[in-house]
């Protein structure tokens, strides 16, 4: 009954007309920006953050967390139209949601997104609400060794994950890691890998590899083969999901919205696994497997509900807590301190009308994106009917200005073109670059968990072994692993992936 | 012929209204470099103080954040740009004191290679612990930590960052360097892990974990500044709390390229006091926890000594430490 009593007091916060008007710009700009390869929403809300000192915190923040939001319903649409995951977390929406798209179903899969987007929202608007409190404490269980664990099974998902040679996977998640590995240590200081390069000195930025391996290497594919192009010009489909797209969606966009929610309450950007628990359980449950990496629905509705529900569950280490669990978050932190509002754990009681404000804010929020974004579909796709000559310059424009956007270093523009030639050099070798760059973005974090672990425990690996949430999860990545290299099953996979 | 007339004489008056704007500095918008991720205390301090700035200026003052290498990163483009007046920085303790010490092969030489503008705010350090570390205040925990200090484990959000510097001098000062130092990337996942109980203590800014001290999620040990914060009045001092010796504050302070126009830094000093003084904007730096600087640390010279003053206080601890 509390919970109601909350939900009511938020409402009458969200629901006055100015809150209203805010929290509708705060989704259309999110969406406009996730669309945009490149300009994320860390540059926007930065820029945006001295515009908003004339408002109270409570709208200030509800405007906040609409571009947030809005820019990861934005990102799904780059990454099925063009190939081009703007955010960490739409990588594997590239995967079925672009062949969907170059299979005349652009529509379908867009529509799909927005709508289990939306599902994965409201529930995730409900968890916080009710379970906020209590969840923080399981998120207060997992120290440096757990995280680790976490990651390794992450990691052996992703091989398993993988279209294609197991091998191939694997080397592509070490090259991973070893990006992840450039800059400086840590611990001592010490640069590594930068071969006296200043600004590789704090490693290499996930927008540059990423933009640079799918973006511009996409770029350099489509231009090679005129043909392709007609393919995806030529059909848009219609833009609701049918009946039976419907039917196969439900499951995965539940289960999406259960992992995603869950993972995305973890501190140290455990949304980013989200969308990649998501995809590989929809494939390990499907009964045809095959399908995948060529257009299957499950494989844009479970992760796209799943990077939904993460990102708004995100919230609640930030909201119960005070800690932000990535540098999104890290930039409200920023946002809610300018307006005199110290995040904590105690801004539930001192300030309850932001508190559950934003959190209905929220709900109010996705159905304003579901109504944007519903009529917005037909114009994205009208975006596929743009000749390429015209889109491809665009695109790496767009793409040059977000990267330099990000640290405002002419450095890096150069680098995003190295990784492009590297992209296209993977493409042709038949590597996918999906799992390195999941290897990446796990690396570092990885890497850092590791050494945490080890410098607590005085140096025992046991440390992961004596920890029983740590031992459970090493103990699932096993498993896993076992289970593919099963020789009858390796035999099985090797026949379903390899086309 | 009365036009042509017409067209000189107004291409004169155009000539010099452009000649006298030439000379009011500013004509164009100003870059202040902020050499950390937005969103983070200087960050925060710079967008409150150079949104007033820009008014006494009447040119918008643009935060470009330059993040990367401890903040040096930025600080080095800042004074190696075009002394014009158009491209300052706002640093911090790590970036003009400890940097030196901090990073052998720095670019940039912040007591003599660059021009003071001012200080725009400290903020008081605290010494933090997870709750239930056995020590019950400071005096115990500095017997505590120098009888275990092989078992004693420190969070700080990474090399050359506030709390790796204000630690690092606490360990100097208390004598005790082999204390085990887990790193972090930031303040928030270490601070995380501090209130989970996985790590032992952490010094760092006020801004950053009153909340968690008033939540009781944490304790404070004390605050090593002159006196005690009103955000937190309950926290003694170091010197009433018997550390004496641990005195350090994390300040922000403005700075350009050596050879900037005098007239371009009187102007930035006069627009910085104003903010300074400003209601708005005094409200939000004190909302912070900060502590407003002295009418000496408002001026360039007052700011300079302020860097030398702490430089010398830090670069024995941090020469020490192990690093590269």
């Amino acid at each position: 009954m509390e919970t109601f009593a909350h939900l009511s007091l938020g409402f009458g916060v969200a629901l006055t007309m100015k809150n209203i008007a805010l929290c509708f710009v705060g989704c259309l700009v999110g969406t406009l920006i996730g669309v945009l390869p490149g300009v994320g929403p860390i540059a926007t809300i930065s820029i945006l953050l001295p515009i908003t000192f004339g408002l109270d915190p409570t709208g200030a923040l509800i405007m906040l967390a609409g571009i947030y939001y809005g820019a990861q319903y934005g990102g799904s649409t780059t990454a099925i139209l063009v190939n081009i995951p703007g955010e960490a977390t739409s990588v594997v929406t590239t995967l079925d949601g672009h062949q969907m798209a170059k299979q005349g179903r652009a529509g379908v899969a867009l529509g799909t997104a927005a709508i289990g987007s939306f599902f994965a929202g409201c529930v995730a608007t409900v968890i916080i609400a009710a379970l906020g409190a209590p969840l923080t404490k399981l998120a207060l269980l997992f120290g440096p060794a757990e995280y680790f664990s976490l990651m390794v099974m992450g990691l052996c998902f992703a091989v398993v994950l993988a279209r294609g040679s197991i091998l191939k996977a694997f080397c592509m998640i070490m090259l991973g890691l070893l990006f992840s590995t450039v800059g400086t240590d840590l611990e001592t200081g010490q640069e590594r890998l930068t071969f006296g390069v200043a600004s590789l000195s704090d490693g290499i930025d996930f927008s540059v590899l990423a933009m640079g391996v799918f973006g511009f290497a996409e770029v350099l594919r489509n231009l090679e083969a005129p043909e392709a192009r007609d393919v995806v010009k030529g059909k848009i489909g219609r833009l609701l999901p049918g009946w039976d797209d419907i039917k196969q969606s439900i499951a995965p966009v539940l289960r999406g919205t259960a992992i995603g929610g869950i993972l995305g309450i973890l501190p140290g950007n455990g949304a980013v696994l989200g969308p990649f628990a998501s995809y590989t359980m929809e494939k390990k449950l499907a009964k045809d497997p095959s399908r995948f990496g060529k257009g299957a629905i499950e494989g844009v509705a479970g992760p796209e509900s799943a990077n939904n529900a993460g990102a708004q569950t995100a919230f609640i280490p930030l909201l119960t807590l005070g800690i932000p669990p990535n540098a999104v978050m890290a930039l409200m932190v920023g946002a809610m301190t300018i307006h005199g509002i110290i995040p904590g754990p105690q801004v539930m009681t001192r300030n309850p009308e932001l508190f559950w404000g934003m959190i209905a804010s929220m709900w109010v929020g996705n159905l304003m994106l579901l109504v944007i974004n519903l009529p917005l579909v037909g114009m994205w796709v009208k975006l596929l009917q743009v000749p390429y000559r015209l889109m491809f310059p665009a695109i790496l424009i767009f793409c040059c200005i977000g990267i330099y956007s990000v640290n405002n270093q002419p450095l890096d523009v150069a680098f995003t073109a190295l990784f492009g030639l590297f992209g296209y050099l993977l493409i042709k070798l038949g590597f996918e670059p999906a799992p390195m760059l999941l290897g990446f973005v796990l690396g570092k974090l990885m890497e850092e968990k590791l050494r945490q672990a080890l410098i607590i425990s005085r140096g025992s690996f046991f440390t992961f072994i004596e920890r029983p949430i740590s031992a459970g999860l090493l103990v699932v990545a096993v498993l896993v692993l076992a289970i593919a290299l099963l020789p009858s099953i390796s035999k099985k996979r090797d026949e379903v992936f390899t086309e | 012929m009365k036009k042509l007339i017409l067209g000189f004489a107004t291409a004169a008056a155009l000539a010099v209204a452009g000649g006298a704007q030439a000379q009011g500095y500013p004509t164009k918008p100003i870059t202040m470099i902020v050499p950390f991720a937005a969103g983070g205390p200087t960050d925060i301090i710079a967008r409150i103080v150079a949104d007033n700035m820009s008014k006494t200026l009447g040119q918008q003052i643009v935060i470009e954040n330059v993040a990367g290498a401890g903040g040096t990163t930025g600080i080095g483009r800042a004074v190696s740009a075009t002394p014009d007046g158009y491209t300052i920085a706002m640093g911090h303790l790590g970036t003009f004191s400890a940097a030196p010490a901090t990073y052998p092969g720095l670019k940039y030489d912040p007591f003599n290679g660059m021009q003071t503008i001012g200080l725009a705010g400290g903020t008081p350090i605290l010494i933090v612990a997870r709750k239930n570390f056995e020590p019950k205040d400071l005096k115990d925990f500095v017997t505590y930590v120098k009888a275990n200090a092989d078992k004693v484990n420190e969070a700080h959000a990474g090399l050359g960052s506030v709390s790796w510097t204000t630690c690092t001098l606490l360990k100097g000062v208390l004598g005790t360097p082999k204390i085990n130092s887990v790193a972090y990337r930031g303040t928030g996942p270490a601070l995380n892990d501090l209130v989970s109980g996985q790590v032992d203590f952490m010094c760092d800014q006020i801004v950053s974990v009153a909340e968690q001290v008033r939540a009781n999620t944490i304790k404070a040990y004390a605050i090593a500044s002159a006196e005690r914060s009103p955000a937190l009045p309950d926290v003694p001092t170091t010197k009433e709390a018997g550390l004496p010796d641990y005195q350090i504050e994390a300040w922000n302070g403005i700075a350009g390229p050596k050879g900037m126009p005098k007239e371009a830094v009187d102007k930035l000093v006069d627009a910085l006091n104003k903010a300074l003084n400003d209601e708005g904007t005094k409200k939000r730096l004190l909302d912070l926890g900060t502590v407003l600087p002295t009418a000496e640390e408002r001026t360039p010279a007052g700011f300079a000594a302020l860097i030398k003053r702490d430089a010398d206080k830090l670069t024995p601890a941090l020469s020490a430490a192990p690093k590269q």
